[in-house]
């Protein structure tokens, strides 16, 4: 192995960039399980599901995938909230959440994966945009824009994310739902309602996710399981339901993961992200910017 | 019952469906019937701790490869007898049992089960850039034709599999009628409270992962000789992590019942839909079954006949009095 200064700074770049996308990637989970406690398992399949769309608008109409993404997100809130009616009448209402709620959205997980495999069998596909294939150069350093503009997309989507929570009244009440609904309904909030709309918006982000992921790499229905390791310990490690924290940890998973492909091969890349869930599990649960 | 004369009559069940395989009189009906027993004991297995403990574990397929893999390792080195190798296998993967549940069940349900998901991904990532037992390109068992008594090595399996699936519903029922099974359902009903009355939480639930990874690591160890061919992508397969989990839920998880109902009603489904429609059609009918189930009717089949059974002739005849009353005392 030749250790080299060149590669070190483009493995960390690199890992920075991903890592923004992961950000993208994880913040739908940060707001389902992090804030509303839902343990949605199904998220990658929703993320292929938005790769998809992307893909089939781009091949047809020629569109930008992240333009697609962006309007397609009215229609994944609308599957979000509906998702959430069914888990709120079927499992939440009945205090079942815990065995039979993560079953149905295990079920759920296999039930795209499957029925995506049926249609599209199980062929990489990509999509075309015309900052797919050149890259920046910047002294030594390589940035392929196709990483690049998701990246930085993904990071206006959290800081979007982040003004919404922290700055409108719907925000802070999904903020609250997680700490006491009790209260939230003394304020005269329906907690159900709070909680389906953040869902909603949680699912929303997939489809932004989903478009950077067919950017990034070509797709096949079942990529999303690889990320479902990552998704859970960038969650935990940002200290659940943070989205700054998510951003930190995405990135020092991203670059973790850079360095682990560069200097011992990519075929150890999925094992990085289960040792550092692992890792946070057993030393410090509460994760990097813990509530 | 008492265990010994329940464990008699499930040997004469045995030997009844084994009679009855060889009466059939096509090597097929083995072949179909190895992987309905298979998932008979994984689902088995699983509900030990999910149903029983009410914790999820999504790394059914990561256990039964161990297994699997331990057989694969072995055989590479020196083929022992299969019997052998289920100790092997069963000890492997109760071990990885025991620590995965000693790193992550000390926090909420949640994390376990999200642990168990990745567990799957690097212990395949592990196989995968493991060249002694193939990596990524897989490995081959030679199955033997014939073995002494039996004579086909496939009836071989079969009776293996039939009698490690006896031995999966005797221990189920043991622990539901023991102590253990008693500190299995505090767990599940609520932890805190058991917690402080003096349950040992953490250790009951200790066991129960390692029974539940062992046996489960013992239903792989014969599926390389089974198979021939080992592949990590198809032995870390999702359907193994989702049959295991739509078998119990569809069958019913408070008793080891509804886990043998389940396996055998879904298996022998997904075996006839398999040769009459296609593979993939089959995993959608078991995750909408799976999804459905837990809506509609969340105690499973066994549930469902409970509720059948215990609707009394006059309670049927009262509510109808009611419906039809009603309408005329109302002014």
């Amino acid at each position: 192995m030749i250790f080299s200064f060149d590669l070190l700074i483009n493995a960390v770049a690199s890992g920075i960039l991903i890592g923004g996308f992961y950000a993208a990637v994880t913040c739908g989970v940060s707001i389902s399980f992090g804030i509303l406690d839902i343990v949605n398992i199904a998220h990658p399949a929703f993320i292929i599901l938005g790769s998809y769309v992307a893909y089939i608008v781009n091949t047809t109409f020629g569109v930008d995938p992240i333009v697609t993404a962006i309007v397609a997100t009215p229609l994944f809130y609308v599957l979000g909230a509906g998702i959430y009616q069914v888990y709120y009448v079927s499992f939440e209402k009945r205090g079942q959440e815990s065995l039979r709620g993560l079953a149905f959205f295990f079920g759920l997980l296999f039930i795209t994966e499957v029925s995506l495999v049926l249609y599209f069998g199980v062929d990489y596909r990509y999509v075309d945009a015309a900052y797919i294939g050149p890259s920046v150069h910047f002294g030594g350093l390589d940035m392929p824009l196709r990483i690049l503009v998701p990246c930085l997309v993904s990071l206006l989507l959290i800081a979007i994310l982040q003004l919404i929570l922290k700055r409108t009244f719907i925000g802070r009440a999904i903020m609250a739902v997680a700490q006491d609904h009790f209260a939230l309904r003394l304020m005269a909030v329906d907690p159900v309602r709070i909680k389906r709309i953040a869902f909603g918006i949680s699912i929303a982000t997939a489809s932004l996710a989903g478009a950077f992921l067919i950017i990034i790499q070509p797709v096949e229905p079942s990529v999303g399981r690889e990320y479902i390791g990552r998704i859970f310990a960038i969650c935990v490690l940002g200290g659940m339901g943070s989205l700054p924290g998510t951003v930190i940890a995405a990135m020092l998973l991203g670059i973790v993961e850079s360095l682990t492909s560069t200097f011992y091969g990519p075929s150890w890349a999925p094992a990085v992200s289960f040792g550092l869930l692992l890792l946070t599990l057993a030393v410090r649960p509460s994760g990097l910017m813990g509530r | 019952m008492r265990t010994p004369l329940f464990l008699l009559i499930c040997f004469v069940i045995a030997a009844a469906v084994f009679a009855g395989a060889i009466a059939f009189g096509n090597d097929y009906v083995f072949f179909a019937g190895y992987v309905v027993l298979q998932y008979v004991v994984l689902s088995t297995a699983w509900n030990i701790l999910g149903g029983y403990c009410g914790y999820v574990n999504f790394g059914s397929a990561a256990f039964f490869a161990l297994g699997a893999y331990s057989t694969v390792a072995i055989y590479k080195f020196y083929p022992l007898p299969i019997p052998l190798l289920l100790v092997v296998g069963g000890a492997v993967s109760g071990l990885v049992g025991f620590g995965m549940g000693y790193l992550t069940l000390r926090l909420r349900g949640a994390f376990f089960a999200i642990a168990t998901l990745a567990l799957a991904v690097v212990m395949e990532t592990l196989v995968v850039n493991w060249d002694y037992v193939g990596g990524s390109r897989g490995a081959y068992i030679v199955r033997p034709e014939e073995i002494y008594p039996i004579g086909n090595y496939i009836r071989y399996l079969f009776l293996i599999m039939l009698l490690l699936a006896v031995a999966a519903i005797t221990i189920a029922r043991l622990i539901e009628r023991s102590r253990l099974g008693y500190g299995f359902a505090t767990i599940r009903d609520d932890e805190l409270a058991a917690e402080a009355s003096g349950v040992p939480t953490l250790r009951l639930k200790l066991v129960a992962t390692t029974i539940s990874g062992a046996l489960m690591g013992m239903a792989g160890a014969p599926f390389p000789y089974y198979i021939g061919y080992l592949q990590p992508s198809s032995t870390f397969g999702l359907e193994y992590a989702v049959n295991s989990i739509a078998m119990p839920l569809i069958g019913g998880t408070t008793s080891w019942v509804g886990p043998l109902i389940g396996a055998v009603l879904l298996g022998s489904l997904q075996q006839i839909a398999t040769v009459t429609i296609s593979s993939a059609v089959n995993l959608l009918i078991v995750g909408c079954l799976l999804v459905g189930f837990v809506i509609v009717a969340p105690n499973g089949i066994v549930g469902l006949v409970h509720k059948y059974l215990q609707r009394k002739p006059d309670d049927f005849v009262g509510r109808r009095h009611v419906e039809t009353e009603s309408p005329e005392t109302v002014p």
